[in-house]
């Protein structure tokens, strides 16, 4: 029988998760997030005035740049400040 | 087992029957063994020499692996189990004196070579340090079962980029990890997308599937260790959805002595360091990343490169300092420089004899990079082959005096690329329209000489969309040992 060295992490994928899907907005803070992806800002800007009429509250935030994951201290206020999010992806 | 009994005062003395100064001197040792305290392994028969009785077998050879034989015959003298002296062959007055015995071998030669220990055949160092040896290797154990097809295990664990892959066994790992000096369990990067932390074993083990040879491992290492630094934003290369891989660019003298092409179909197929030392990267951020194509990396098209792309500059005959060297490394380093690239572009220009000419043909290529109509946006690398460069040489252009050339064909009136302009949409913001911009940030574009020595070709491969500080930039690293 042959052996063979396990060329991956080890990890098993963590099991980490994800949050429920709120039942209802109401009371709830949004998170607006822009990737700084262009006319992320144009789509947000409608989502917000949406929510605003709806009488959700929002926030808007935005990462530094597109190309790199959102710095650990801007995922943690958004964490802790809002309740759920939206990501403007893609241009 | 150790190999020299505690307390024992005497001779040890390590033969094979299949070397014949081991026969020659066998009544040598019968008068050794008569007079002498002596223990005796025989590597490959244990009844050889028939005329010495209470030979010890050693065809396990764990005897001689612990007692580091390289040559049979063998004659250790040891003091209370600490070795004292040590003689290789038959050299009869050494023999006698170490020995005592000033009448050893009375009718034999006085010299007879030894010949290879049978710990030192081709392949055995590795199977004896597997067995015997100190190294512990920490990985986690596949067992391929008696009926299961190896190859078909690895696709189906979904290690492969698709092609097939040398079977990670642990004597092949072993060999592996022979190629460098740094331990096994030093951690030699975080691994994105995964972020884990990555220890020498397992490139190791990854550079075994990719097929490198062991002498190509301080090249890997190097490249793993450069795409962990954060300048080279290897997370953000693997999530794009533009077509950009980690190219390898390698410069000084290890180039040649590990046998890399930088010459005829350089940035092509045939070169086993070229067309591994590139793959076990990808394997690392593959299988230790855990970067899968539709997973974290998004790339809309990607290219062919991302399965591994990795040359060597052709630095024996280059008019120009090379990229290494620019980049502030000295020419006897050996380096390794990350670039994100896309596929190869190619600029054929048959005509250009005079240096201008050239350049503004090299330029009109470079100007498509990403688009036609972007500035500042995209790095490039220019890969100048050697008919293209004598025409520099023959003209004593430096490297310096054809990056200005360049820069200046490179500069564009922004009104002319603006978004829009000549009915196409893309295109530069119109608050540039009054600026002159050049298609590259400073050090966006890197220069090497490599390729064939016939041919006027030069080759352009694009960057990646992002680059720059807020994303990719290259990154050069020292090879260590």
């Amino acid at each position: 029988m042959a052996t063979l060295l396990d060329p991956t992490s080890e990890l098993l994928p963590a099991q980490r998760e994800v949050v429920p899907r709120p039942s209802s907005l109401s009371g709830a803070r949004v998170a607006l997030l822009d990737i700084s992806k262009p006319r992320g800002d144009v789509f947000l800007d409608h989502l917000e005035a949406k929510l605003a009429q709806m009488g959700v509250a929002s926030r808007r935030y935005r990462k530094p740049t597109f190309a790199r994951v959102a710095p650990a201290d801007l995922q943690h206020r958004i964490a802790n400040e809002c309740d759920a999010v939206i990501e403007a992806l893609a241009d | 087992m150790a190999a020299i009994p505690e307390d024992f005062t005497g001779y040890i003395a390590v033969v094979k029957r299949d070397c014949a100064t081991c026969r020659l001197i066998e009544p040598a040792i019968q008068a050794l063994a008569g007079s002498r305290d002596l223990r005796l392994y025989s590597q490959d028969a244990p009844d050889f020499p028939a005329s010495v009785s209470g030979v010890i077998d050693d065809r396990e050879l764990e005897r001689s692996y612990r007692l580091d034989i390289e040559i049979v015959p063998t004659l250790i003298f040891v003091e209370a189990g600490e070795e004292r002296a040590r003689l290789v062959g038959w050299q009869r007055a050494s023999w006698r004196q170490l020995a005592n015995l000033p009448e050893l071998g009375a009718d034999l030669p006085a010299f007879s070579p030894g010949c290879a220990s049978k710990t030192v055949e081709p392949g055995m160092p590795e199977k004896l340090a597997y067995k015997f040896g100190d190294t512990v290797l920490q990985t986690r154990r596949v067992d391929v079962a008696s009926q299961q097809d190896e190859h078909e295990l690895m696709y189906e664990r979904g290690w492969s980029d698709g092609l097939p892959l040398v079977p990670p066994t642990e004597e092949r790992v072993l060999k592996m990890l022979a190629g460098t000096t740094r331990s096994p369990s030093e951690i030699i990067g975080v691994i994105p997308p995964d972020k884990v932390a990555c220890t020498i074993e397992k490139v190791a083990i990854n550079a075994v599937m990719a097929g490198c040879k062991p002498e190509y491992m301080p090249v890997v290492l190097a490249a793993v260790e450069a795409a962990c630094l954060d300048e080279f934003c290897m997370h953000g290369i693997l999530a794009t959805t533009y077509f950009s891989g980690p190219i390898v660019i390698v410069n000084g003298p290890i180039a040649d002595r590990i046998g890399m092409n930088s010459s005829h179909n350089v940035l092509g197929q045939g070169n086993r360091a070229n067309s591994t030392i590139g793959r076990a990267l990808q394997l690392v951020i593959r299988n230790v990343g855990g970067g899968l194509p539709g997973g974290v990396d998004r790339a809309t098209l990607g290219q062919p490169g991302k399965l591994g792309f990795c040359f060597a500059e052709r630095e024996r005959d280059s008019y120009w300092e090379s990229l290494a060297v620019e980049r502030g490394f000295s020419p006897d380093q050996s380096t390794v420089t990350l670039f994100a690239g896309g596929g190869v572009h190619p600029v054929g220009d048959q005509k250009s004899r005079a240096p201008e000419s050239l350049t503004r043909s090299l330029a009109l290529t470079l100007q498509t990079v990403y688009h036609r109509k972007i500035y500042g946006r995209t790095d490039a690398l220019l890969i100048v082959s050697p008919e293209n460069m004598r025409v520099f040489r023959e003209a004593g252009w430096t490297k310096a005096r054809f990056r200005a050339a360049l820069d200046e064909e490179l500069t564009v009136d922004g009104h002319d690329v603006l978004a829009g302009a000549d009915g196409i949409a893309e295109g530069m913001p119109d608050y540039l329209a009054d600026k002159r911009l050049l298609k590259f940030r400073p050090g966006g574009l890197l220069i090497a000489h490599a390729g064939g020595a016939a041919g006027m070709w030069s080759a352009v491969i694009t960057g990646w969309a992002g680059s720059g500080p807020g994303g990719s930039v290259p990154v050069t690293v020292a090879i260590k040992s």
